[in-house]
């Protein structure tokens, strides 16, 4: 039995005189124990399928259930065995961290000295001991996530949703976060999360589903998901930007796709199907040619290359005005 | 941080047997839940402290200390009859916080983490007003002992007493239940905010709380008998034995107050809870 499974879900919003379709026929199944990644850029419908999927917002068509449970008529039994953290770190200002994860417990009915016993394992768990005890007010963005995120592990969820954990941390809490995730998800949980950033799909989904528009466009592992778009990608670092037009003509012949180059012309990728020896043949016929090169070699593709060509637009060159700005690092 | 999870998780510290929320849902246990937490917000805010405490104190003192030698009215003194005015004025912004409360915490998405939590839909809205009803009691405590110093006094009992600061309580927290609806409906706190002064100041100034209100002139003093400030002012002010002599207007509402208070708040209450937790069911953070 898949654990999250969504079938033809569609919502659509009014906003600014436009329907948005936040979701527009978006199905995805997720087995247990498996983490999924929903990769896309804002607006993507990201936030709404995990809105829809945590009960906070109903689709205005589609199915969807959770650990067997219908999200729309069975809503309070899905709330009792999901854990959940937004995009914005949710926690009480004026309550300190061990009373932000108290007031959880007691929410999930755990009974109040069960919950105060928990907060404080949670607050151990990651490492906030010392800050515990004090208004959340203080706390640094890095701190407020890290309580957010222990308030979806108050109870042990059989699923688990994480809508852009790490979006306005810095890269080493991001890091420390991922390590968090990885712990809890080798206990067998069910994880479905958000994200903007490739790298961090790459590194904790066993399988993506890449979402653009509120529609799923690809689905699959980071590898099948690289292999779809060819092997490899031959990079040149050109001396002399005089030679570009020159250097594409060559690549283009050897590769399987378009041939892409940056502003300054002196940097130039292709797609192709063999590496080294594709690598080689240019390598002469550039040499023959007479362009002088920096640097030339063969990279995997990287899931920024996926996503370039399954949409035509790069992940994080998508500036949605009507996102909400990210959460201010700083502590307030 | 890894490495202490990681020792955590060695010793079978979050063992995954999947612990889920326990079975049942109960309204005033969730409720509770939610009233001490706002409670610990006031206890934390000195904001909320000089709403309660101070700002009720220093409305009593400029009132009766400013225009208590100017403003007559007829077989009582100005003190008395301004009691009540300040009364209802305080506890009419104090239900406001209902609003402001509902706003910021669904702008800081704390509404969207009760949400995804079993809890009973109506619990967040019930411990809110009752939190922001503690906190109206508190200031209509400082209120009347303020009043007891600068002179005010009750002249028709204990219990008449208690029933009009019953009233002036129900009143409020209906009318706290209709900010808290509005304020689910707005897009940022300090709309909440900005809307009440410019809706209660006229409301409260065009009515019988500070002045009597046949001294206003015409259209304003219509619009004074039939102002529900105006009946809950009236209706506190006579069972505190305050009124005096002063003429009483042949509006329906001035001849009834009492009535029209608990009939007023009873059917706010009816038409807005459950407009309020509808809300609250579909509400999220845009």
């Amino acid at each position: 039995m898949p654990m999250i499974e969504a079938h033809d879900l569609r919502k659509t919003y009014r906003a600014n005189g436009e329907d948005v379709h936040a979701l527009d026929g978006l199905s995805l199944q997720v087995p247990e124990g498996r983490v999924i990644g929903l990769l896309g850029p804002n607006g993507a419908g990201k936030t709404t399928a995990v809105k829809v999927l945590t009960t906070l917002i109903r689709p205005d068509s589609g199915t969807a259930r959770v650990a067997g449970l219908d999200v729309l008529t069975q809503a309070r039994e899905v709330k009792r065995v999901v854990g959940s953290s937004g995009q914005y770190a949710a926690v009480d200002e004026n309550l300190t961290g061990v009373e932000n994860l108290e007031m959880v417990g007691r929410l999930y009915h755990l009974g109040t000295r069960a919950a105060r016993a928990r907060a404080r394992e949670l607050i151990d768990l990651f490492d906030l001991a010392e800050a515990g005890d004090r208004p959340v007010k203080g706390f640094s963005g890095g701190m407020r996530r890290r309580i957010d995120l222990a308030g979806a592990l108050v109870i042990d969820p059989q699923v688990l949703f994480l809508d852009e954990p790490t979006t306005g941390l810095d890269p080493r809490s991001r890091i420390a976060l991922w390590g968090v995730i990885k712990s809890l998800v080798a206990g067998g949980t069910t994880v479905l999360l958000t994200t903007q950033y490739l790298e961090e799909a790459d590194h904790l989904a066993d399988s993506i589903y890449v979402i653009d528009q509120g529609r799923v466009i690809a689905e699959g592992t980071s590898d099948e998901l690289k292999a779809q778009i060819g092997g490899h990608r031959i990079a040149l670092a050109l001396v002399d930007a005089a030679d570009t037009g020159a250097a594409r003509e060559i690549l283009a012949r050897h590769g399987t796709g378009p041939v892409t180059v940056d502003d300054s012309g002196r940097s130039l990728e292709v797609p192709v199907q063999r590496g080294p020896s594709t690598l080689a043949a240019a390598l002469a016929e550039l040499a023959q040619a007479g362009v002088e090169l920096h640097d030339a070699g063969i990279r995997r593709p990287t899931l920024d290359d996926v996503f370039l060509t399954l949409t035509g637009h790069l992940a994080q060159a998508s500036p949605d005005p009507a996102a909400p700005s990210q959460i201010d690092e700083a502590a307030s | 941080m890894t490495t202490q999870l990681a020792r955590h998780t060695d010793t079978a510290h979050l063992p995954h047997g999947h612990r889920t929320g326990g079975p049942r849902w109960s309204l005033p246990s969730d409720a509770w839940t939610i009233t001490w937490r706002n409670l610990l917000k006031f206890k934390r805010s000195p904001d909320y402290v000089v709403f309660a405490v101070l700002q009720p104190i220093m409305f009593v003192l400029l009132f009766s200390q400013v225009y208590g030698g100017s403003i007559r009215v007829e077989g009582t003194n100005y003190t008395d009859y301004l009691m009540a005015g300040i009364f209802g004025q305080t506890v009419l912004f104090g239900a406001t916080f209902s609003g402001y409360g509902m706003a910021q915490d669904l702008k800081d998405g704390i509404i969207d983490r009760f949400r995804t939590l079993p809890m009973h839909p109506a619990a967040v809205l019930l411990g809110r007003t009752a939190a922001d009803l503690a906190l109206n009691t508190v200031s209509m405590i400082i209120m009347i002992l303020t009043g007891l110093v600068v002179g005010w006094r009750f002249h028709e009992g204990i219990l008449a007493f208690l029933g009009g600061v019953a009233l002036l309580l129900l009143f409020s927290y209906a009318f706290s239940w209709v900010m808290a609806l509005i304020g689910m409906m707005v897009r940022t706190p300090e709309v909440i905010n900005n809307a009440s002064f410019m809706i209660l100041f006229p409301l409260t100034f065009i009515s019988n709380a500070f002045v009597q209100a046949q001294n206003l002139p015409g259209p304003l003093q219509a619009f004074a008998n039939w102002n529900p400030v105006s009946a809950l002012v009236q209706a506190a002010r006579s069972l505190f034995g305050n009124l005096g002599q002063s003429p009483v207007s042949d509006a329906l509402p001035m001849r009834y107050p009492i009535a029209m208070v608990l009939i007023g708040s009873v059917l706010m209450l009816a038409i807005f809870v459950p407009l309020a937790v509808t809300r609250y069911t579909r509400t999220s953070r845009r």
